[in-house]
């Protein structure tokens, strides 16, 4: 029991992937100007992160471990991901019409998102059990969508007002995002 | 495509579209790593490595990949130069394997090459693909280099491990915290930006007292 509220906890607050892990930082910075669509990419996140786990625990278990052709690992991981993408677009796109039309654009971008990698890469080296993996994947999916849709509200306010001319768009951005990973450090004893 | 001079391809990674500094790609390796000069240069060489090794690849096969499935053969071929940059770091320089950690793997899912071989070595030459890798992965390397070693002089009083800062400095060692690395970029960037604007508008000046001679 205690497992579980560790990995959920650390997932989302403290081992926050985007403030304190720099997994995914380039949809963090590209999406998240309005929050609407930060909390679509967040969505369309979570839902991959936690099936990419479940896949590449059963790919590294049943198919590198027993080959002994761990070292393959990046490989398989990324083409799992890859096809895992293609395959949900397609099921959402006959399945729920509705879910398709909200996560559908940022699907592609999600097979560049070193997130997904990282968690695959991350429960591989921590080796979690099968439950797990796919419980880690979930919450720090979670904290992803925390983290973009709180910095997306931030933006917003930030575009409306008058920056200084130089500070204007990605620098304020990155100053305003290491402010708000100074916060989540404040998370770091909850462990 | 008409034929560019070698030299400008391998410039225009380093100035004009530098991954880190004027596209802003590959920032999770730059925030993650940059904690030490060493971190940088190694992160950046792994990476220029993969580059030009895709790059060449990429572009050699240009003609046989077709265009539906241009993304995963990309994919494959970007793995496996990471897999091997990723073993031949762990036999031979390991401290610099643990150090990087999992970011060596994630040179996969960095976009710069992805990028790359998408707007570059998928439409022009093998010699020019492999000037565009090197050029951008030094590009990259620069600016790793230089945000590392302002990070690690600021956080730690050292560059490349060696004390620069006088004794009686006390590190800050927030600069070597996460939001140190957000923060850090931050200004960096803001310095660049407004060194961009300055020699473009010097550019425009001697153009207009041109213009009246």
């Amino acid at each position: 029991m205690s497992d579980i509220i560790k990995i959920v906890i650390g997932g989302i607050l403290v081992n926050n992937y985007i403030m304190s892990q720099f997994l995914g930082i380039c949809p963090f910075l590209g999406v998240s100007k309005k929050s609407g669509t930060a909390f679509g990419m967040g969505m369309a996140v979570t839902f991959v992160m936690t099936i990419a786990s479940f896949f590449t625990w059963m790919i590294e278990h049943f198919i590198l471990i027993p080959l002994k052709i761990e070292f393959m690992q990046t490989i398989a991981f990324i083409l799992v991901i890859a096809s895992l993408v293609q395959i949900v677009e397609l099921v959402l796109k006959k399945l729920s019409r509705a879910l398709y039309q909200a996560l559908g654009v940022y699907l592609p971008l999600i097979t560049t998102n070193c997130a997904v990698l990282g968690v695959a890469i991350l429960n591989s080296t921590s080796g979690y059990s099968l439950f797990q993996s796919v419980l880690n994947g979930f919450s720090s999916a979670l904290g992803f969508t925390l983290s973009i849709v709180l910095f997306a509200f931030i933006r917003e306010r930030l575009a409306a007002n008058n920056m200084p001319k130089w500070m204007d768009g990605f620098p304020g951005a990155l100053i305003a995002a290491g402010l708000m990973s100074l916060a989540f450090l404040g998370f770091s004893g909850l462990i | 495509m008409s034929k560019k001079p070698l030299g400008k391809i391998f410039m225009n990674g380093i100035l004009n579209e530098n991954p880190t500094f004027r596209l802003l790609l590959g920032m999770c390796p730059t925030l993650a790593i940059s904690t030490a000069a060493v971190n940088g240069i190694g992160m950046g060489l792994a990476a220029t490595f993969v580059l030009v090794f895709s790059n060449l690849v990429i572009s050699l096969l240009r003609k046989i990949i077709p265009e539906k499935v241009r993304i995963p053969s990309f994919v494959v071929v970007i793995a496996s130069f990471v897999t091997m940059i990723d073993l031949l770091l762990k036999a031979f320089v390991p401290s610099l394997s643990a150090a990087l950690g999992m970011y060596i793997p994630l040179i996969v899912v960095n976009c710069i090459i992805f990028a790359r071989a998408e707007s570059f070595a998928f439409k022009n030459g093998p010699v020019e693909s492999v000037f565009d890798g090197l050029g951008m992965g030094l590009g990259f390397t620069l600016a790793l280099t230089t945000l590392s070693s302002i990070r690690e002089c600021v956080g730690a009083g050292t560059i490349f491990g060696i004390q620069i800062m006088p004794a009686s400095y006390q590190p800050m060692s927030f600069a070597l915290l996460p939001s140190g690395g957000f923060i850090f970029l931050g200004l960096l960037l803001l310095v660049v930006n407004a060194l961009v604007a300055y020699v473009d508008k010097r550019k425009k000046e001697k153009e207009e007292e041109e213009m009246m001679l």
